[in-house]
């Protein structure tokens, strides 16, 4: 039975976390009862305040196999870092 | 002024109302439709279960008002046999097919959050106070239930078929939600219990407008059992109840005291 449902991807936001971060995936027959699902499934130890579902199918990824052209450019240009500008002394926690 | 004798069977039959269904549920760990399914029931289980242990844990100590030794939550549960049982016969109803256990479920959800909400408005403060807390569970256990139901009856005709059957066949268990007798009706009288009675109508316009959704037609009321002073709140219960009892209470029974 459980073949026949769609995947759905589960996003919790935490008690204290800014966004969502994605916890697993579930099975559901619509994004109703995904939710309801998830909240079972993914927030019984109180994990969480909101929940996100998205289809499975509906979330396009990156190729590993793309990994060297998309991100290695970026490895030797350290100057894209913030971290040339000189700080302050009286300015603390940054 | 009622007696202590009597809240203490009201607070059994709150208590075993939750552990009998409790145990149901915990029936199907391992063996729900899909995985999904079998998390989300067995966590109503445990929101029923741990209902249960405050409303047997407050029956233990009333208990123990009139000088007797007060029983345990645990003596409560695992050493009575089933006349000492004071639950509704709806939920000791073994789990059948996924719809038989939904229907069961959806039938005590209605009723349940509505009795729930006016025990929050009890004179006894610490009825209020479980109520209070048990009902925000149960205002997603109806919440649940309900969508399944809909779901199934408004489903393919296989699921139709057997939404309208489990509710066909358990609906003789409802009247008895309703049926207040002289326990009830003297704890009703000084406020601490609530007049199941007046939940009727309430639950009748809740379950029809979710079978209006999930095209399934209202049984028509024939005998209903265990009505009369004479049900699961009395101790007269149907076989059932014995042989989840045995299995339940084996282990404690096999092994008094035992510690894990």
């Amino acid at each position: 039975m459980s073949s026949e449902w769609p995947l759905w991807e589960v996003f919790i936001r935490s008690q204290h976390g800014l966004a969502h971060k994605h916890v697993g995936s579930l099975h559901a027959p619509d994004a109703g009862m995904a939710i309801k699902n998830a909240r079972d499934v993914y927030t019984r130890r109180n994990e969480g305040i909101s929940i996100w579902v998205a289809r499975s199918s509906d979330i396009h990824a990156s190729s590993p196999g793309d990994r060297a052209a998309l991100f290695e450019p970026s490895n030797d240009k350290v100057y894209r870092h913030p971290t040339f500008f000189p700080m302050p002394e009286e300015v603390k926690h940054i | 002024m009622p007696g202590h004798g009597q809240l203490f069977d009201y607070l059994l039959r709150l208590g075993d109302n939750g552990l009998v269904l409790a145990q149901r549920l915990g029936e199907w760990v391992g063996k729900g439709p899909v995985l999904e399914e079998d998390i989300a029931s067995t966590n109503v289980g445990l929101d029923l279960l741990g209902q249960a242990r405050l409303w047997l844990a407050y029956a233990g100590e009333v208990e123990a008002r009139d000088g007797k030794p007060g029983r345990s939550e645990d003596q409560l549960a695992y050493l009575r046999d089933s006349a000492g049982y004071r639950n509704l016969l709806l939920v000791e109803q073994p789990n059948g097919n996924y719809a038989d256990t939904i229907a069961r479920q959806f039938l005590f959800d209605q009723w349940h959050v509505l009795l729930l909400g006016q025990l929050t408005l009890s004179r006894d403060e610490r009825i209020a106070g479980i109520a209070a807390k048990a009902v925000k569970e149960a205002r997603y256990h109806v919440e649940r239930s309900t969508d399944w139901v809909v779901r199934l009856g408004d489903g393919t005709e296989l699921s139709h078929g057997r939404m309208q059957a489990a509710i066909d066949a358990l609906w003789m268990y409802t009247g008895e939600m309703f049926a207040v007798d002289a326990t009830e009706r003297a704890l009703v009288d000084t406020g601490i219990a609530a007049d199941a009675a007046a939940l009727e109508p309430h639950w009748r316009s809740a379950v029809q407008a979710a079978f209006d959704e999930a095209t399934l037609a209202v049984p028509t009321d024939s005998w209903m059992q265990g009505t009369r002073e004479r049900g699961g709140k009395q101790g007269a219960h149907t076989e059932h109840l014995s042989h989840m009892l045995a299995v339940m209470q084996s282990l404690p029974r096999a092994h008094p005291n035992a510690q894990w």
